[in-house]
């Protein structure tokens, strides 16, 4: 049964936010790279949050999530803590890895996060196995997988659409095509550049979507998803989206122009929704402000934890490399 | 309490068999155990290891899978995750290369990289050695490889009682297990003493008491070294062989101490030379008994060539008995 969008105040207001908390969120992480607050790899999701937003909020609580390297905006709208994800960045025990996974390796247990994978292509098999898991245990769960267009390069992504189409597995294989793997350009790496197409070769049903509107996001995502359980069968749902930022921290982005970053940089998914918002008058000026407001203390708060936060002793460093047990 | 003699009597069978046997009863004995990999069902194994499986217990829990290492290994993991306990078949450890991404990258980090929130409860088996002539992408022994990977734990088991009951342990243990069934060791026949109900898959085991040398070996290099140790014996040299076992972590203490009363030692392993898994054990010995040794540290591995096909250049390329008897000779009775 069609879960529908409901397009009013409550519902709006609840996307702006949450992709509102992503950008106000990294802005933060960006500038405390620049203080070397944060180190190591950090992939900002700038300008792709209605991808993440979107496909969530067709999500139940009980389905997983596996995620890539630049997956902030993942973990969010998932509702892993602000907290934990900023004390995560900052390497402190307080983190949602204790430290040790950093920005590229989120995990969360209760809600189904796995990950934060820094192999580009790596997560999607794990997403086979996780939706093969919840099929063979009975639970009516799926598994959404998010990878990028550069992961349609990797074998992984060929052999997972194969065996999920196989084994008729209940997964979102969600496609971020932000159109550059690193700084190779989509057209350079792929001879077909529509990757929803690529679905018909596994004979797994497919959409691409405008990746900048979080609505149309939605809504493409909660019909895969009706489709997934109804057909129990996969789904690939193509989200053409861009990256303002650089790839990494690490960037100087001579692969591309700035002309084509204004371009895109006009579709911002979060100024679209608020422009419209306003201008329909669904959501006043005022009570953006109020968000804001409340955006601006959650990460003041998450800044303030991750700073009180504690360094793991150097003496648990071996911790976990084998576990006891499985963690129920 | 004895049992009636007539339930303990020792049963002769296969290493396949074995191996088997214990897939066979590990599936009975969880809804959760299930087996996945290249022809393991209608086939039935390409090493005919699970020949009759699926037909017994389904295409569900013996599950053929296309040839995809990267992608089933990886969901293998996932489904480990997820709550499953799947045991995954690679037809040799050289396509486990196909899989090494997610071996290294995914299975072995996970529970550490995510702070002790998930563990990987898998168990990847494959067959490993050469010896049957299939030259240089079917013969390798890349044990040492993994070996090297924190996260993982390695198995070797060489006899038909470890075919038999290291699986269990590996599917109880909350990490990512490899186990290498050497290629040379299926056809091979040996007693399962039927008393015998568990192994652990911790230690490694003295096969052979000696006095005068220490022989470590294991997998398929554990016969091959028995024979050497035969050989010695004639002319009155008692070595005492040591099947490793467990490859990762090493069970030092059992080397140390075999070492410290023979105070010589010879390391066989089928794998190369040049950074292998024999080089870490001579190092770990140069470390810890360096001055209770009467003789340098010798290893016995394999030639530094792909494996070729000819019989006469495989068996030269391979460690073979009376290799590892002179190297022990010498070391007894001088060069």
């Amino acid at each position: 049964m069609t879960e529908k969008v409901h397009l009013d105040h409550a519902h709006l207001r609840h996307l702006l936010t949450a992709m509102l908390r992503i950008r106000r969120f990294e802005e933060k992480c960006f500038e405390l790279y620049q203080s070397e607050k944060i180190r190591g790899f950090m992939h900002l999701y700038d300008g792709e949050e209605a991808v993440s937003v979107g496909v969530i909020e067709a999500l139940r609580p009980e389905d997983a999530i596996v995620a890539t390297y630049r997956e902030h905006g993942q973990a969010l709208a998932r509702g892993i803590g602000m907290n934990a994800l900023m004390a995560e960045l900052y390497g402190k025990q307080e983190g949602c890895c204790r430290g040790r996974g950093g920005s590229m390796h989120v995990f969360d247990r209760a809600t189904r996060f796995y990950g934060g994978n820094a192999i580009v292509g790596g997560g999607l098999p794990l997403a086979v196995g996780s939706a093969l898991g919840d099929k063979i245990l009975g639970r009516n769960a799926i598994t959404a997988c998010f990878f990028g267009d550069g992961a349609v390069d990797e074998g992984s992504f060929h052999e997972s659409m194969n065996l999920a189409a196989l084994w008729k597995l209940p997964v979102l294989f969600v496609c971020e095509n932000n159109l550059y793997a690193m700084g190779m350009a989509l057209e350079r790496a792929e001879a077909e550049t529509r990757i929803a197409v690529k679905a018909a070769a596994y004979r797994v049903a497919s959409e691409a979507v405008d990746g900048m509107n979080v609505v149309a996001v939605e809504v493409a995502a909660k019909r895969a998803i009706d489709e997934i359980r109804r057909a129990s069968e996969p789904f690939l749902l193509e989200c053409r989206t861009y990256r303002f930022r650089a790839h990494s921290m690490f960037d100087a982005q001579l692969y591309r122009s700035k002309a084509e970053i204004e371009t895109w940089r006009a579709k911002d998914p979060v100024m679209q929704l608020r422009s419209w918002l306003e201008q329909t008058g669904l959501l006043h000026a005022d009570e953006i402000d109020h968000i804001e407001g409340e955006i601006a203390a959650e990460v003041d708060a998450a800044v303030a934890f991750a700073e009180a936060g504690t360094w793991e002793p150097v003496e648990d460093l071996e911790r976990f490399t084998t576990m006891d047990r499985v963690p129920q | 309490m004895s049992a009636p003699a007539s339930t303990t009597a020792a049963v002769r069978m296969t290493y396949r068999e074995a191996c088997k046997q214990a897939i066979r009863a590990a599936i009975l004995a969880d809804p959760r155990v299930f087996l996945m990999g290249e022809d393991v069902a209608r086939y039935g194994g390409c090493y005919a290891v699970t020949k009759g499986l699926a037909t017994e217990l389904g295409e569900e829990r013996i599950r053929d899978t296309p040839l995809s290492e990267n992608g089933f290994v990886g969901a293998g993991i996932g489904a480990a995750i997820a709550g499953l306990r799947p045991i995954v078949e690679i037809m040799t450890v050289n396509f486990s290369l196909l899989a090494l991404d997610q071996i290294v990258n995914s299975a072995a980090t996970i529970s550490h990289m995510s702070g002790g929130q998930f563990a990987v409860p898998l168990v990847i088996r494959m067959a490993t050695g050469g010896g049957l002539q299939l030259a240089a992408q079917h013969s390798h022994s890349l044990e040492g490889l993994y070996a090297h990977i924190p996260g993982l734990r390695v198995l070797t088991p060489a006899t038909v009682e470890d075919a038999r009951h290291m699986l269990q342990p590996a599917i109880e243990d909350p990490n990512p297990v490899l186990i290498f069934e050497h290629v040379m060791l299926y056809n091979r026949e040996g007693e399962l003493d039927p008393s015998v109900t568990g192994v652990d898959i911790v230690s490694a085991k003295i096969r052979r008491p000696g006095r005068d040398v220490t022989l470590v070996a294991y997998g398929g290099m554990l016969f091959k070294t028995l024979e050497a140790a035969a050989l010695l014996q004639v002319e009155g040299i008692e070595a005492e062989v040591i099947d490793l076992r467990v490859l990762r972590p090493l069970d030092m203490p059992t080397i140390l101490g075999s070492v410290r009363r023979t105070r010589r030692v010879v390391i066989v392993d089928e794998g190369w030379r040049s950074g292998s898994l024999s080089a870490e054990i001579a190092a770990r010995i140069a470390e810890e008994a360096f001055f209770e040794l009467d003789a340098p540290i010798r290893r016995v591995c394999s030639r530094e060539v792909p494996i070729p096909y000819a019989a006469h250049l495989e068996k030269a390329a391979l460690p073979q008995a009376a290799t590892i008897a002179a190297t022990a000779r010498t070391l007894v009775k001088g060069g």
